[in-house]
């Protein structure tokens, strides 16, 4: 058994994570839910970009859905598209302002149930955008219906007794979709639900942002994040059933990344 | 500089170009294609980017992009391809960012499609119906123009006649005065970071720092920006209007052979004038109302069941006298106008109109 030391104090005060606003950030205030894994993750996109020096350059196009209140609260210049669209806005932006970052924010309904279409062109186009997914696997924003990442089993207002495949068909695992693409130059699946995950998704979302900026072509992070609310679980479960459910169906981890240089 | 041959698609490209439009998409529909073909030849050396989209979906968002950083945007499509852009084209309303939409329609029934919309939300589209290719030369530049000083996006409604035929022309770049600065509202993330990054959001609901009218008034706004631009932007042509006791009415480039029919029932002895709307929204109301007072016929000549005929019995001095002659005229192959865009059709249907007793009218 190896002792620990424990006699001498924390180098520096222990604090509470909600205490320290992201310098870009222009306020925390916000109507998701406790619990809402999004928060969580748009945080290490934020510190990304500050941690890259790439905030005062950088252009956020977001899409429909709760994540949609990060962008408002957002110290970032910023657009909202149609439901779906944002890699093909995010497009049309970054060819004429290439040396901006841009980055693309969607969930699982915007960019897999109604958007398959524009995410896999812009990737098979290599454009030079850092697209984002925070996959909770359900329509959160509505109130909990079946989305096209939804897992099986999953109840969800329009699969009530659980996601059946010979009914409503398989989740599709999209980073899987995108790996395969020639254009796409990182393709990573991250989560927030426990401190490691988060530690290593920031790792993820910092590689892409930084492939974007070398113009190694698209970049994709997707990004589990719990929606106890639309999964009708308690608050305090959110992790947990992120970890038994889609992390169990999708995996985590970098599914396509350039040879490191050198 | 001297004349050159160019087909009407050729000539746009480069008219557009002239405007300084910087990006384009679209993806391949007749009588659309040979703009998107050309763009694609000629923006890339003129410093700008073209792309051929996957959908017409992708294309106007693509657009809507662009136009969001403050460059001069453009795309198109014709018939189906207009339908699946809607969405896109209100979104650009409602978010005031200027584009400018080449509908090189296929025929004259897209005149709802194009003045009405099929998007969401309080909007208008500014819609210009060139009659031949340098006005639609001098339209795509003015277009331009009219789309960043009011930031709507704007359509220009060509035909195949427009895209397909070729003229000797000279294109020669037109001044229109100067323009608000785009730097309040354009995404190029340099005001990220700064306290005061910049947002387009059809909510209008700004940032905590700089918080926005929300929607209500916002839209409001919007309104009372396509009612200034009812009051001042209408445009129309009349030809031998003043004495006329029959006023053709008619858009496009339907409007050239209706001139000519003008001039040959004139010959005749009948007193034939006509109206032409260029600008198909905002409708020339008051033009319309001033040239139709006092005429025993109003005669509607388009390529369709009836759409450009409401607008008329809206704005005539008498809706009395006020008759579609025209009617729905499609080639087989349905790129483009049929046997009516035909001056023997216009001439015989302008004296049987002339000959029916009032009695006789529906
Ligand atoms: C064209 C269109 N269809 C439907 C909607 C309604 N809508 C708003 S948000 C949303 C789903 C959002 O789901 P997701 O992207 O997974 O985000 P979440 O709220 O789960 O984070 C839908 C369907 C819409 N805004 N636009
Ligand atoms: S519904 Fe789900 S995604 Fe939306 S705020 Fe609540 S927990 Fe987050
Ligand atoms: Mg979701």
């Amino acid at each position: 058994m190896t002792t620990v030391e424990i006699s001498t104090g924390p180098e520096r005060p222990a604090h509470r994570v909600a205490d320290f606003k992201p310098d870009l950030l222009q306020s925390s205030e916000h109507d998701l839910c406790p619990g809402c894994g999004h928060p969580v993750a748009w945080r290490l996109v934020l510190d990304a970009l500050v941690e890259l020096e790439l905030s005062r350059r950088s252009i956020l196009i977001a899409g429909h859905g709760c994540y949609t209140q990060m962008m408002r609260i957002s110290d970032i210049d910023s657009l909202q598209c149609l439901h779906g669209r944002a890699p093909a806005v995010a497009t049309g932006v970054k060819r004429m302002v290439p040396e901006a970052t841009v980055v693309t924010l969607q969930g699982d309904g915007d960019m897999v149930s109604e958007g398959l279409h524009e995410v896999l062109h812009a990737a098979s186009r290599g454009e030079k955008v850092t697209a984002l997914l925070f996959n909770n696997g359900v329509f959160g924003d509505t109130g909990g219906h079946m989305t096209a990442t939804t897992v099986l089993g999953q109840r969800t207002k329009t699969s009530l007794e659980g996601r059946d495949a010979s009914v409503y068909g398989y989740p599709i695992d999209v980073a899987r979709l995108l790996a395969q693409i020639e254009g796409a130059a990182y393709v990573a699946r991250g989560a927030v639900n426990t401190p490691g995950m988060i530690a290593r998704t920031k790792r993820m979302i910092r590689r892409a942002l930084e492939l974007q900026m070398a113009g190694a072509g698209f970049t994709f992070v997707e990004v589990l994040t719990m929606c106890p609310t639309g999964w009708f679980v308690p608050t305090l479960d959110g992790p947990e059933y992120l970890e038994d459910s889609m992390m169990e169906t999708f995996g985590i981890g970098e599914l396509k990344s350039p040879a490191p240089a050198g | 500089m001297t004349p050159r041959l160019l087909q009407g698609s050729g000539a746009i490209a480069d008219a557009a170009i002239l405007a300084g439009c910087r990006f384009f998409t679209g993806y391949p529909m007749l009588p659309f294609t040979e703009l998107l073909e050309e763009m694609a030849r000629k923006l890339p050396a003129a410093g700008g980017v073209c792309i051929n989209a996957q959908s017409e979906i992708e294309a106007v968002n693509m657009a809507l992009g662009a136009a969001a950083t403050g460059a001069r945007a453009a795309t198109g499509s014709c018939g189906q391809g207009i339908s699946l852009m809607q969405e896109g084209i209100a979104e650009l309303a409602l978010n005031q960012l200027p584009l400018v939409v080449f509908n090189m329609a296929r025929g004259q029934q897209d005149y709802f499609q194009s003045t009405r919309g099929g998007g969401w939300g309080d909007y208008r589209t500014i819609t210009l119906a060139p009659k031949d290719i340098p006005e639609a030369v001098a339209h795509t530049q003015l277009l331009f123009h009219l789309a960043d000083r009011y930031r709507t996006p704007v359509i220009l409604y060509g035909d195949y006649v427009i895209a397909h035929t070729s003229v000797g022309i000279e294109i020669e770049a037109l001044d229109f005065g100067p323009l608000p600065p785009k730097d309040d509202w354009a995404l190029d993330g340099t005001m990220s970071g700064t306290g005061r990054a910049r947002q387009t959001w059809t909510w209008a609901r700004g940032k905590p720092n700089t918080p926005g009218p929300g929607p209500s008034a916002a839209w409001e706004s919007i309104a009372e920006k396509y009612a200034a631009i009812e009051r001042s932007e209408q445009r129309f042509e009349t030809y031998r209007s003043e004495d006329a006791d029959i006023l053709v009415v008619s858009f496009g480039t339907t409007s050239v052979f209706v001139d000519r029919v003008v001039d040959e029932l004139r010959e005749e002895g009948l007193a034939v004038g006509s109206f032409r709307p260029i600008t198909l929204w905002p409708f020339p109301a008051e033009g319309l109302a001033e040239a139709t007072h006092g005429c025993a016929h109003v005669l509607v000549y388009e390529l369709n069941a009836g759409q450009m005929v409401d607008d008329v019995r809206m704005y005539a001095a008498d809706r009395s006298v006020i008759r579609s002659i025209g009617g729905v005229s499609q080639d087989d192959s349905g790129m483009r106008q049929g046997d009516l865009l035909n001056a023997d059709e216009v001439r015989q249907r302008v004296r049987q109109a002339v000959a029916t007793p009032a009695s006789a009218r529906q």
